[in-house]
């Protein structure tokens, strides 16, 4: 029997969405296969990783990622020229997460003078995001969008309870945006449905299925994202069909196994090591599943994260 | 290839005897068709049909045991592409490789690592599975006694023999044949000799060539010179080559039936940096390996990849849970403090750990709430206050303890007014949102 190799025909393509300025502007999304399979498809582009930033110290993040910026954090301003001068980052998304009623609940207009100061000092592409809180995010949002005005930014995440105003602020200012349901394709599918349904435009959407830290639930995710890319490439699912994102850091950086230390679970081994190797995994298994945009905290787990996908491209 | 159900039927003797634990012959070969049942279910099939059956009832990817013994390793045996399919079944074997030419002390010091690696994690027991031995001394006695020290000093593990000189694998083999060690590997150079010392030994040969046509006619030759137990090295060292190599295998196994290929695979992935080669041997895990082979074992990465296969083989259908009980933690008693979760195994061993760290003796009501975490049961509906006050109730809980106080979960502090309405005489109280706040929270209270 001769080896005949087997490949798939897939009838659609995940769209490919750009964003960033200039030459420094990044594209991600635009394969018609399956994660790396090269020898069936075309992969014009490959994975971004963007580093994590937010517009307030990291107390909340583990002390081995924090120190890892902690001559930095102090201010958004110098966090974010650190990741592009120092680290080489390729991308930065901004968290807000002072705007949380819970943390220090500040103003949409605060939120927006840290957008446009944190502009004015970088040139490579920025994700916005908000702090999660439903309500809260639908204000920040619009006034982050709107002093984004012409930077061609990623916003996010519009969700089910408060996509309305954040689309209609991303089609007003002409950004991107991220799209994020729970651990349901069905859901996933439906919220890209509404979205489009408003006017705005499929190629301008990224998925967000949500993460899910490797131990916590990583199998939903990887088998989520599995099943999108599937119903994108194999049934031409248009709603179906955005790069995916995962946003891996603030999953990971909680549990126990990136924060106990030695001294107290010996047989886990170094601390410093397993905080790494933890994020660099939950990572590469979404990439593998079919993630096209990455959001990290640890500059060493980019670093191996990113030599991976040199060696899968 | 494969044979339709309606086509094996025509070979079953048709009386519908039952005796193969199905209702009728014909749903027997629908079974057979699909590779979900085994031929030898039925007593009465005649050796002629056998024969005919024979390669279509053998499933698409061969099955056998890496090692021997209950810490064996199921090899192959995979029936999807995609584990949202149905499942994958066979947790890949982990195997880290050691060089023959390292000291005696660093032999016994590497294969203690690897017997002492084994690691509890929601209730599975977790280790290292195999030891391959490298041949890098170019002397054949070197070889065969770091094998046995190996061997010996891991008495559970698995061994791969990496070695490509015949004459020294074969006294490899002999000295430690009971171990039925894995042979690596058959070249095309060495087919013949490696082929009939793996036949003579009754062990599993792995077939190495650069690419899968290659490969494709060396298992042909190896299963003509009477090997079947059969592993594939494609020769993938990178990431992309073992993403495209695996998938392509598994692909010609399942969707074609190319029986050249359906066997498991093995995959190297060395690299300088140890977090590197994590990152590379958790795609192996993910796309399709059977055996992947590390060049270290340290904790922080046993933990790591451990968990990511554990994770990517558990059943989709059916998350994994534990009993409804009330668990006693420390040896409580009728005043020790009563918690309350949800049977998702990953939440019950997460809880039940901190409250043993705690070290104060406590009780942990466990609801079943069919296998869903805290918040997800919550809003599912599966864990509410009503649900939880009828648990509590019909548990007897009330006639072994002398208090009436439940501490709930953190993430579910919403639920507390509700539960004092149904649970009359209780006092509820919020604990922590996360575990790991326990013992500090449990000492707290008891101080
Ligand atoms: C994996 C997951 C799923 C999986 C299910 C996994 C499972 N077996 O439970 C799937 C995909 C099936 C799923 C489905 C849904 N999910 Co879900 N899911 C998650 C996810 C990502 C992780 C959950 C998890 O495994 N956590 C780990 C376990 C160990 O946590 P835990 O049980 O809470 O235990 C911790 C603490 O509570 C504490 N603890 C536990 N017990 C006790 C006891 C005491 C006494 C104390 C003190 C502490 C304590 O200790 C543990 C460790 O700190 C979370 C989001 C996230 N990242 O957390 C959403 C999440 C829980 N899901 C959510 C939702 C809404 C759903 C769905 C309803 C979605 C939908 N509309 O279909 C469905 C419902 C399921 C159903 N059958 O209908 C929401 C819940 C929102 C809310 N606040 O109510 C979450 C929070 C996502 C979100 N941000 O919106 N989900
Ligand atoms: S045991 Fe054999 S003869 Fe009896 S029902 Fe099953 S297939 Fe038919």
């Amino acid at each position: 029997m001769s080896f005949v190799v087997p490949k798939e025909s897939y009838n659609g393509k995940v769209l490919s969405v750009d964003f960033g300025k200039g030459d420094k502007a990044v594209v991600i999304g635009g394969e018609n296969t399956l994660p790396f399979l090269s020898f069936e498809g075309e992969i014009p582009n490959r994975p971004v990783v963007a580093y994590e930033i937010q517009d307030c110290p990291p107390e909340d993040w583990p002390e081995r990622v924090r120190n890892e910026y902690k001559d930095v954090s102090g201010d958004p301003v110098t966090w974010a020229k650190h990741c592009q001068d120092n680290l080489k980052a390729g991308a930065i998304a901004l968290r807000l997460v002072s705007t949380h009623p819970d943390r220090e609940n500040r103003s949409a207009e605060d939120a927006a003078k840290t957008i446009r100061n944190v502009l004015a000092a970088i040139d490579i592409p920025l994700i916005i995001l908000g702090s999660n809180h439903i309500e809260k995010d639908a204000s920040v949002l619009v006034a982050a969008a709107e002093a984004a005005s012409g930077y061609n930014c990623i916003i996010g995440k519009a969700q089910e309870g408060n996509y309305k105003t954040i689309v209609a602020a991303a089609l007003a200012h002409n950004h991107k945006l991220i799209a994020m349901s729970e651990l349901d394709i069905n859901l996933a599918k439906q919220l890209n449905i509404l979205i489009t349904q408003m006017g705005f435009d499929k190629e301008k959407l990224i998925t967000d299925p949500m993460c899910s830290a490797l131990g916590y639930g990583l199998e939903y995710t990887y088998s989520v994202m599995e099943r999108i890319r599937l119903a994108g490439l194999f049934q031409n699912d248009a709603t179906m069909q955005p790069p995916i994102l995962g946003d891996v850091g603030m999953y990971v950086w909680k549990i126990k196994e990136v924060t106990a230390a030695e001294a107290d679970v010996p047989e886990w081994g170094s601390l410093e090591e397993r905080g790494v190797a933890w994020e660099a995994i939950t990572a590469t298994s979404m990439i593998v599943a079919g993630t096209n945009l990455l959001i990290m905290r640890h500059p060493k787990s980019i670093g191996i994260v990113e030599k991976t996908i040199a060696e899968l491209t | 290839m494969a044979l339709t159900g309606v086509q094996i039927f025509k070979l079953l003797p048709k009386t519908n005897c039952k005796k193969c634990g199905f209702p009728t012959c014909l749903a027997f070969a629908m079974a057979l068709a699909q590779g979900k049942a085994d031929l030898s279910k039925c007593p009465d099939v005649s050796e002629e049909s056998k024969k005919m059956l024979g390669e279509a009832s053998a499933p698409p990817i061969r099955t056998f045991d890496l090692g021997t013994g209950d810490k064996a390793v199921k090899l192959g045996g995979e029936t999807v592409l995609f584990r949202h399919d149905k499942k994958f079944f066979n947790p890949c074997a982990l195997a880290v490789n050691i060089k023959d030419n390292l000291s005696d002390d660093e032999l016994v010091k590497k294969a203690t690592e690897v017997s002492q690696s084994e690691m509890e994690r929601v209730g599975q027991k977790l280790r290292i599975d195999a030891i391959s031995v490298e041949y890098a001394s170019g002397s054949s006695a070197q070889y065969e006694k770091a094998v046995r020290l190996v061997a010996e000093k891991a008495p559970a593990a698995a061994i791969i023999l990496n070695c490509k000189d015949a004459a020294a694998a074969e006294a490899a083999v002999k000295a430690v044949a009971v171990r039925k060690p894995l042979l690596y590997c058959a070249t095309n150079e060495n087919a013949e000799a490696m082929a009939g010392i793996a036949k003579t030994h009754g062990v599993p040969l792995c077939a190495s060539a650069q690419g899968l046509e290659a490969l494709s006619s060396l298992t042909e030759k190896l299963q003509a010179l009477g090997v079947n137990d059969i592993v594939l090295d494609s020769g993938a060292k990178s990431v992309k080559e073992i993403v495209e190599n695996n998938t392509q295998i598994r692909r010609a196994a399942l969707k074609k039936g190319f029986k050249p290929l359906g066997f498991p695979i093995i995959n190297f992935v060395f690299r300088d940096d140890s977090i590197q080669e994590a990152s590379a041997a958790s795609v192996a895990i993910a796309k399709y390996a059977s055996i992947v082979v590390l060049s270290g074992i340290e904790k922080w990465k046993n933990l790591a990849l451990f968990t990511v296969r554990q994770n990517l083989y558990t059943d989709p259908q059916v998350p994994m849970q534990v009993e409804q009980k009330i668990y006693g933690i420390s040896e409580p008693d009728a005043n020790s403090p009563l918690m309350i979760t949800t049977n998702f195994s990953l939440t019950y061993f997460i809880v039940s750990g901190e409250i043993e760290n705690s070290k104060v003796p406590s009780l942990l009501a466990v609801m079943d709430s069919e296998g869903l975490s805290v918040l997800t049961a919550w809003a599912a509906g599966k864990f509410t206050a009503a649900k939880i006050a009828q648990f509590i109730k019909d548990s007897g809980i009330e006639g072994r303890i002398s208090h009436r106080e439940l501490i709930i979960p953190g993430q579910v502090a919403i639920l507390s007014g509700a539960l004092e309405d149904k649970l009359e005489g209780w006092k509820i109280t919020v604990g922590p949102r996360e575990a790991n706040a326990i013992p500090t929270f449990l000492r707290g209270r008891a101080s």
